[in-house]
């Protein structure tokens, strides 16, 4: 493309790095794949965190609110249990859980990618749980007191009063919650998943010029979230559309 | 019917109910009266075991309520609760409000628990807002359906927690009127209220509770008319 000896401008050097890194041996298929990983990875993870905290969330809300005289020594344990979840992995950075889950406990395995969303979905449990319980707490008390005066169990009352007012309460948070899960997954690129970093770095490799596939990826990023944030928007509006307050 | 032997109830350091004996009847209506922070409230949500009791004993129906082996569920299901603040579900219409209990705790099917939701509706004038939401309503009307929430699971009991005291005052007429037909048929009721005309109007006894101590209980002619306690006595001469 360009010949020697021949004085560049700044603005075809620009052409050329970009061209280099998006266009030339058809190397926008890279970052493409990289994001499909990326999405993979963040449905996966979004699956086992909304699940885990859940359960987590109702397991210490259910452990908080037992009448006195009637503990339930399962719901102590598993509260312990769950306590010591959500206070390691708040307390432990991201990017060293990655690496204790990708080079230690799964040493062995080659499924990098899903071995990072199963990371990430258990770090995003713990938040979630979190968001959560304290959406569940929002609920005014009357509104139990209501449901189990009638003889309603904790569960339906759960399930048909509770819950479903605390879903928009939640709803926001959880949104953000999913905001930071999504870029998250850029981590993975240390323990090898190929995502959307891990091809803009491949790119690099080839080039030796880090500024089109830094800046391609964080544009690609910004996209998502905006789409993601636009989706979410849409719900939100369709819950309160339901309120009729 | 509803028997409290020795009932006390403690928040940490803070005796809120202090041996209190009460006997309730079949068909009988009590109404219980007594400054703000006597333990009114506190006593009648440890009836169906809203709040537990520190010590004594709360028999219903020949069942010990404050036994841990006992279903509480399915005693709440004997005793119908109206709060001070309505509490309403306010992600449901009125209908499902009224029947989410009976067809979930198996009492009815949902046509037969809709049947007896709109009949009862109907008796307080409230048909029409069936497919209303709960935030539409006024205050009166959101006690009323209260009411009927409580009355469609066909309870043996009515506990009636400072129903009228979060409306304004032209509202509270509409729901006491509802409260009286109910004593009239013979609904066994324990009501906490500040309102003396019902009281004295509706009671048929009426039970004065101050400092955690049930101090004196009778008539409401002797309870208004000749009260004994001096607590009693300067109680009355305030609110009256």
């Amino acid at each position: 493309m360009l010949s020697a000896n021949e004085p560049v401008t700044f603005w075809q050097r620009l052409y050329v790095y970009f061209y280099q890194a998006f266009i030339y041996k058809d190397r926008w298929q890279q970052y493409l794949n990289g994001v499909k990983t990326t999405l993979f990875v963040t449905a996966i993870a979004l699956l086992i965190g909304v699940i885990l905290g859940l359960i987590v969330a109702i397991v210490r809300t259910a452990h908080d609110q037992q009448r006195l005289g009637h503990k339930n020594w399962l719901l102590g344990l598993l509260n312990s249990i769950f306590q010591v979840y959500v206070t390691v992995i708040r307390g432990t950075p991201m990017m060293v859980q990655l690496m204790i889950m990708g080079f230690v406990i799964f040493a062995t395995s080659k499924d990098f990618a899903l071995v990072g969303a199963l990371t990430l979905g258990i770090n995003s449990g713990a938040y979630t749980a979190e968001i959560i319980r304290g959406g569940l707490m929002s609920v005014d008390a009357g509104q139990t007191e209501a449901g189990r005066s009638l003889g309603l169990n904790y569960m339906d009352t759960m399930r048909f009063i509770i819950v479903p007012q605390a879903v928009k309460a939640i709803l926001p948070s959880l949104g953000n919650e999913f905001i930071v899960l999504l870029k998250d997954t850029s981590l993975i690129s240390v323990i090898g998943g190929k995502e959307l970093i891990y091809a803009a770095r491949g790119v690099i490799s080839r080039t030796y010029e880090p500024m089109f596939p830094f800046l391609g990826a964080a544009f690609i990023y910004l996209v998502l979230v905006m789409v993601f944030t636009w989706l979410l928007g849409i719900f939100e509006r369709r819950l309160r559309a339901s309120d009729r307050r | 019917m509803i028997d409290v032997k020795n009932l006390t109830k403690r928040f940490g350091e803070l005796l809120v109910l202090d041996g209190v004996s009460e006997h309730i009847d079949k068909g009988e209506c009590v109404v219980v009266i007594g400054p703000s922070g006597s333990g009114k409230s506190t006593f009648l949500r440890c009836l169906n075991l809203l709040e537990t009791p520190t010590s004594g004993e709360i028999i219903f129906d020949g069942v010990s309520m404050t036994d841990p082996k006992t279903d509480i569920n399915l005693m709440r299901q004997k005793m119908g609760m109206v709060f001070q603040h309505f509490n309403l579900f306010p992600n449901m219409t009125i209908l499902k409000n009224c029947t989410l209990a009976p067809v979930r705790t198996g009492k009815m099917n949902k046509a037969d628990a809709e049947a007896k939701a709109m009949e009862l509706l109907g008796r307080v004038g409230l048909q029409d807002k069936a497919t209303s939401y709960p935030a539409q309503l006024s205050g009166g009307q959101k006690q009323r359906v209260a009411i009927v929430r409580a009355l469609c699971m066909e309870p043996d009991v009515m506990l009636f927690d400072e129903p009228t005291s979060a409306l304004d005052p032209e509202m509270v007429g509409e729901v006491l009127d509802v409260m009286k037909r109910l004593a009239k048929q013979g609904m066994t009721m324990v009501v906490v209220t500040h309102e003396m005309g019902f009281a004295r109007e509706v009671a048929h006894r009426v039970v004065f509770l101050d400092g955690g101590k049930l101090l004196e209980q009778g008539t409401p002619a002797q309870i208004f008319g000749n009260p004994q306690n001096e607590r009693l006595q300067s109680f009355l001469a305030k609110v009256l």
